[in-house]
């Protein structure tokens, strides 16, 4: 049923999404594709992928931004990871003519079964954030699944259960965790760090959040000059490092 | 927006096969057309083959057209479902309708009741159709009020130059009414159709770069990295460029052949005298359907889709 739940559950599972962390490696992407393209969605298909235009199913795509406040003389740089929001208001499921498209009704995750897909593309028209990618091998929709094979498997260990793109992050830009409620890590983490929609003006209502990069710090202090560890004492340095030391010091 | 060629087709080709089948409903029902064999033969043909054939025309644009009576579980929620089932249903009015003209003769009283409540419900199949586009909040060129109302007067300016180059074609003297008709629709639709590029001048922007991105805050937002080289499916289906590079040219065309010309063809046809009619209204529907396809192809084409927000566009 494309309708979205009647009674949807207060879980919303989510991705919280640190811009301040951020480096731009792409890795979410990549784990994420290599997770996938054997999950629930799989595959996500390539497309000439040593040719001339490759093309390819991807459920993350990490762009790079600049903002740039001229009157300030100010810009900042900012990597910004995109990929599903699993929105609680989702047009993508209620312009669905099939059913494939549909929103869990016990954690919100946002799901296509691919089996009754017509690929009609219809869904990712309907999307504002490119969320919906068409795998023209397969004739049908893909998306990002929060890696819902991934997230509830016991055969993995506790700290893995949770989406490809956020146990891979080396930089721990990328939270998981369950935005319907105020008391969890995330949420209490968007509180802090006014963590924001993406174009709530759609009226989508997203369940992910983005952290913005914090305040730059403009002011009198300078970088200090020296490193903690810097080379005027020989407390730590190896044994014969310390008998040199000790000889022409005399 | 990529302006798919089966789409394009679908939403002209049906439009003008349910405007015309509106047009044999309305004359017909009220007595201004008898209900001749041979009229309604050629009629209800061209009027099934063009509705038919758009319909078909627009499963192929599928990924997979073998699921496609699958659209139809959803009308609750979606419209494209719902335009499924309508066109479906209507069907059956107007297959009955074609029925009692061609087979019984008849084409008023009970019959032309029933041709009445098929060229109502294709009046919601056009309507139904519209609203697909104007449903989607991420493309601001669809979901605005005249969407809806240049998709209705479209279909129903292009079947009433179908009735009547038929009327004309078939020897008919009683093609006054239809005639104005055609001058009447056309006239308007091309208002509306001004009216809509207009309003999509003037309007402001839905969405920015800045609330894409919620990076508003630290100043002007635009991207200085892709992330790929080459386009992805998104930049093929939603960031078609063509059309914003000719556009101005494209809506001409649009203008002149769609409505301009066909205008002044007939309006030659009451001035120069019956004896030009068939040359000057096929004219007419020549130059109309030239312009009518130019005009689809840029209401996909033209349209700018929020997500374009994420590769470069400043504001949609």
């Amino acid at each position: 049923m494309t309708s979205l739940p009647q009674n949807p559950s207060k879980v919303k599972l989510g991705l919280v999404i640190d811009l301040d962390i951020c480096v731009g490696c792409h890795a979410c992407a990549v784990n994420c594709k290599e997770w996938n393209t054997s999950g629930k969605m799989a595959p996500l298909t390539d497309l000439e992928p040593y040719g001339a235009k490759p093309d390819g199913v991807w459920f993350n795509r990490v762009h790079t931004y600049e903002a740039v406040d001229e009157a300030a003389g100010t810009s900042r740089t900012v990597h910004f990871p995109r990929s599903c929001l699993h929105c609680d208001d989702a047009p993508c499921v209620t312009v669905c003519p099939t059913g494939a498209s549909y929103k869990r009704e016990e954690d919100g995750i946002v799901l296509i079964n691919t089996d009754i897909c017509i690929g009609c593309k219809l869904c990712s028209w309907a999307c504002p954030y490119g969320a919906r990618e068409y795998d023209e091998d397969e004739g049908v929709m893909k998306k990002c699944t929060l890696c819902v094979d991934k997230i509830y498997n016991e055969n993995l260990p506790p700290e893995s259960r949770v989406p490809a793109c956020v146990s891979t992050c080396p930089a721990g830009a990328r939270s998981f965790g369950d935005l319907g409620d105020p008391d969890s890590d995330v949420s209490k983490l968007v509180a802090a760090r006014d963590g924001y929609a993406l174009m709530p003006e759609q009226g989508t209502k997203p369940v992910n959040r983005y952290l913005p990069p914090r305040p730059k710090k403009i002011g009198d202090e300078v970088a200090p000059r020296l490193l903690d560890h810097h080379d005027d004492s020989a407390d730590g340095a190896g044994l014969l490092a310390r008998w040199v030391d000790k000889i022409l010091t005399a | 927006m990529h302006p798919a060629k089966s789409v394009i087709y679908f939403t002209t080709a049906s439009g003008a096969g349910y405007g015309l089948m509106i047009w044999l409903a309305v004359m017909g029902s009220f007595g201004f057309i008898p209900a001749g064999r041979t009229f309604g033969i050629v009629g209800f043909g061209l009027a099934f083959f063009l509705i038919i054939s758009g319909l078909l025309s627009s499963t192929g644009h599928l990924g997979r057209p073998e699921r496609a009576w699958r659209a139809l579980s959803q009308w609750r929620s979606s419209w494209l479902s719902r335009e499924g089932v309508a066109a479906i249903l209507t069907f059956g009015p107007t297959g009955l309708y074609a029925l009692g003209w061609v087979g019984l003769g008849q084409n008023t009283g009970m019959v032309g009741l029933i041709g009445l409540v098929g060229a109502l419900m294709s009046l919601i199949t056009i309507y139904f159709t519209s609203m697909i586009y104007a449903s989607l909040k991420t493309i601001p060129a669809w979901s605005n009020r005249w969407t809806s109302l240049g998709y209705l007067l479209m279909a129903l300016m292009s079947g009433a130059v179908l009735i009547l180059v038929l009327q004309i074609a078939m020897g008919m003297e009683n093609t006054a009414l239809t005639l104005k008709a055609s001058v009447a629709l056309i006239a308007l639709a091309g208002v509306v159709k001004l009216t809509y590029w207009r309003s999509l001048r003037k309007s402001e922007p839905r969405s920015t770069a800045e609330s894409a991105t919620g990076l508003g805050q630290f100043g002007k937002v635009h991207m200085i990295e892709s992330p790929h080289g080459e386009d992805n499916y998104l930049l093929k289906e939603m960031g078609f460029q063509i059309a914003r590079k000719h556009a101005r040219k494209l809506k001409r065309i649009a203008l002149v052949l769609g409505f301009i010309i066909p205008l002044a063809l007939l309006a030659m046809i009451s001035a120069m005298g019956s004896s030009y009619a068939p040359i000057l209204s096929v004219g007419a529907l020549v130059s109309g359907v030239i312009g009518l396809v130019t005009e689809r192809w840029l209401f996909f084409a033209e349209a700018k889709h929020v997500v374009t927000l994420y590769y470069g566009h400043s504001e949609v």
